[in-house]
């Protein structure tokens, strides 16, 4: 489903990927780990198509198309998500007028036609209630006033009406107690299917108990230098990133 | 008739001796006055100029040095064209004014409520003459604002509204005024509004044109807003960009009443919009509203003045603006709290939106308080488009030029909902999506 590629990215001018490679099948969970600073964000926000990260080498293709040809919401049509990992507010848009919007942009660029405002309503109020979020964040301006938690909720809940093929969660356990943290998963983890794939990026391995990964990967200055089964992430839990950043400056 | 004015302060004064020969208010001995004072005082004043503090953001230059005339032309408009100024789904009472005179064919003030008086100045002249001769006038500074002065010089028509105590006008009150086929002309609209206590009215004043012309549309809306009752006014500014739009709107309002002022300017080429209530009862609310979207080199100034003069009373301040090009924009926003008027709560904000490098917006905000016991605050911030924001919504699959258009809808969407007339909300709203999606650049 992903192919990454020898992949260079440049931030102001600074190489921050330097040559990353990797492969996602579809339906599996693949969850990328590494220190602050690695890249990790970066990657994220590159596959989403933020035009202030420039691919200088390698490629992305995302079921047989070449990502980094476009446009951040033809990515978004494609079905590639990124769940942020701070969200943006947006004063004076409502939740509801932002999500209707994009499902049915998404909806046009498949062919498909646009959903009626009950429908999506009817839609909307069965996820919300599945992630325990209040009625009236559908109808407050998008993430503003919102506490880390309904940030975090909003996006998985953003996640869950677009149905895309590819979910990039950056950072979705930061900020978030235990309770929200299983919810949040929860509701990650209902959407797992055959389809669809998600890329995981967590500093932490508390999140990889509830949504498990089929493989781990640990991203240190650019690269990936490491690969493995879930069990990599608890070891990393127990030891941290030294031992790892040793064996690759060494 | 017409009458020609020129950059020499002695064309008006040589054109109001030529004005008062037909002059139908001549009759009324208390305007006859009326205007001697105000061209006495307009001849000492002259018009503004940047050297006025209060205008010092706004060069009127094209106005003071410009040609313009008073003249008779007919109103050769049609009632389709009216229709095109009308909003879809609201029933109002129409009152149309062609170049500035009241056109009785045109308008629509059937089924007017019992003791209710709906009509125009020149109308009121003969059937409301003693409230007219009373109420004109009456709360108007023409002593140091020029264009007061020139407004009451020679003013011709405009909306007369009497509610008396304890009447509920249900139906809006839409004032529309064309300019037709009318280039250089010089027009005084003057509306009057006198509210008994425990009222309700909505009013909406809309200036629009059927050309691109330069003109010079000069109002002033007199307003008294009797005990305990609501306002809800509208101003509606979508003159031809070519045209200049001066207007000022004088609020008095008694105890525990209550308006809502709604200023959208989208039209002329120099605006200069003066609201200024005065809390004259205690327990009294007005909530200032306004959204400014200029482009082009459209100029558009707004020019508040909340004065408190009683205790208890509430006062909030949105301005919006949106501006494009090399446009610019002004706000100025005074608050005056007066001696005795404790437990004043005065806040102001005004939010700017800049979508070009080169558009420029002066804010200003000016407190004069007098007493201890007040609370007041005010803020402006002038910002452009969040980049983050923009890529947060093409992220979830909405193509650049519509993640834009939402992101102004969310900006002007808080001027736009403090408004209660939801199909004039409606169409207002489209009409700001329209404006930015006919954007050159994306």
């Amino acid at each position: 489903m992903l192919e990454i590629r020898d992949l260079h990215v440049e931030v102001e001018g600074k190489e921050i990927l330097k040559g990353l490679n990797l492969t996602i099948n579809k339906g599996e969970i693949h969850s990328i780990m590494g220190p602050n600073g690695s890249g990790k964000s970066t990657l994220a926000q590159v596959l989403a198509g933020r035009d202030s990260y420039e691919v200088t080498k390698g490629e992305i293709i995302f079921a047989g198309k070449d990502l980094t040809e476009l446009e951040p919401e033809e990515r978004a049509c494609e079905g590639v998500f990124l769940a942020f990992q701070y969200p943006i507010e947006i004063p004076g848009v409502a939740n509801t007028y932002l999500l209707r919007e994009a499902l049915n942009s998404i909806r046009k660029y498949n062919g498909q036609k646009p959903l009626k405002h009950v429908e999506f309503g009817k839609l909307a109020r069965e996820k919300m209630k599945n992630l325990e979020m209040e009625d009236d964040l559908l109808k407050r301006s998008v993430n503003e006033g919102f506490s880390g938690g309904e940030k975090k909720r909003n996006e998985i809940f953003q996640m869950q009406i677009l149905e895309p093929k590819l979910c990039i969660l950056d950072e979705t356990d930061s900020g978030l107690d235990i309770d929200a943290l299983k919810i949040v998963s929860d509701g990650v983890n209902s959407m797992k299917s055959p389809e669809r794939s998600f890329l995981v990026i967590t500093h932490y391995q508390r999140l990889l108990n509830y949504i498990v990964p089929d493989y781990v990967h640990v991203l240190v200055n650019g690269k990936i230098v490491k690969s493995g089964g879930k069990e990599l992430a608890l070891e990393l839990e127990e030891k941290g990133y030294g031992w790892i950043e040793e064996g690759v400056s060494a | 008739m017409s009458i020609e004015f020129n950059s020499q302060i002695e064309s008006y004064l040589n054109g109001f001796e030529e004005f008062k020969k037909n002059d139908h208010f001549n009759e009324i001995d208390e305007i006859a006055e009326l205007r001697k004072n105000a061209i006495g005082k307009f001849a000492e004043l002259g018009f503004p100029s940047l050297r006025d503090e209060d205008w010092r953001f706004t060069n009127i230059n094209p106005i003071s040095k410009g040609n313009f005339r008073i003249n008779g032309i007919g109103n050769g408009i049609d009632t389709d064209t009216i229709k095109t100024f009308i909003f879809n789904e609201l029933d109002t009472y129409l009152l149309v004014f062609v170049n500035g005179k009241f056109v009785n064919e045109l308008s629509d003030i059937n089924d007017i409520p019992d003791g209710v008086t709906i009509s125009s100045l020149s109308v009121a002249k003969d059937e409301s003459r003693e409230l007219l001769s009373e109420n004109i006038g009456k709360f108007l500074n023409f002593e140091t604002e020029a264009f007061n002065a020139l407004n009451t010089s020679f003013f011709e028509d405009g909306l007369f509204i009497h509610v008396p105590d304890s009447v509920t006008v249900s139906k809006p009150v839409h004032a529309l005024y064309i300019t037709h086929d009318d280039e250089n002309s010089l027009a005084n609209p003057r509306n009057l509004i006198i509210m008994g206590s425990n009222s309700n009215l909505k009013v909406i004043e809309h200036y629009v044109s059927t050309s691109n012309d330069a003109y010079l549309s000069n109002v002033v809306s007199e307003v008294y807003v009797g005990e305990n009752s609501e306002l809800e006014h509208y101003l509606l500014e979508f003159e031809s960009k070519k045209a200049f739009n001066i207007s000022t709107l004088r609020v008095q309002q008694e105890k525990y009443s209550n308006i809502k002022s709604h200023s959208i300017l989208f039209g002329g080429a120099i605006v200069r919009n003066n609201v200024h209530p005065v809390l004259a009862g205690e327990g009294g609310n007005s909530l200032i509203n306004g959204l400014y979207m200029s482009n082009g080199r459209q100029h558009m100034d707004n020019f508040m003045r909340v004065e408190h003069a009683s205790p208890h009373c509430d006062s909030r301040q949105i301005y919006n603006g949106v501006l494009d090009d090399s446009s610019r924009g002004v706000f100025h926003g005074r608050i005056i709290v007066h001696e005795g008027a404790v437990k004043t709560d005065a806040k102001q904000t005004n939010r700017n939106l800049l979508l070009s490098d080169t558009a420029q917006i002066d804010t200003k905000p000016q407190l004069e308080i007098y007493n201890d016991d007040v609370k007041c605050t005010h803020g402006a911030t002038i910002g452009q488009m969040d980049e983050n924001a923009i890529f947060y919504l093409q992220s979830r699959g909405i193509p650049k030029k519509e993640a834009k258009t939402i992101m102004v809808k969310g900006f002007t969407g808080e001027s736009f909902s403090n408004m209660t007339l939801e199909p004039l909300r409606n169409y207002l709203e489209k009409l700001a999506d329209d404006w930015f999606l006919s954007r050159k650049e994306g």
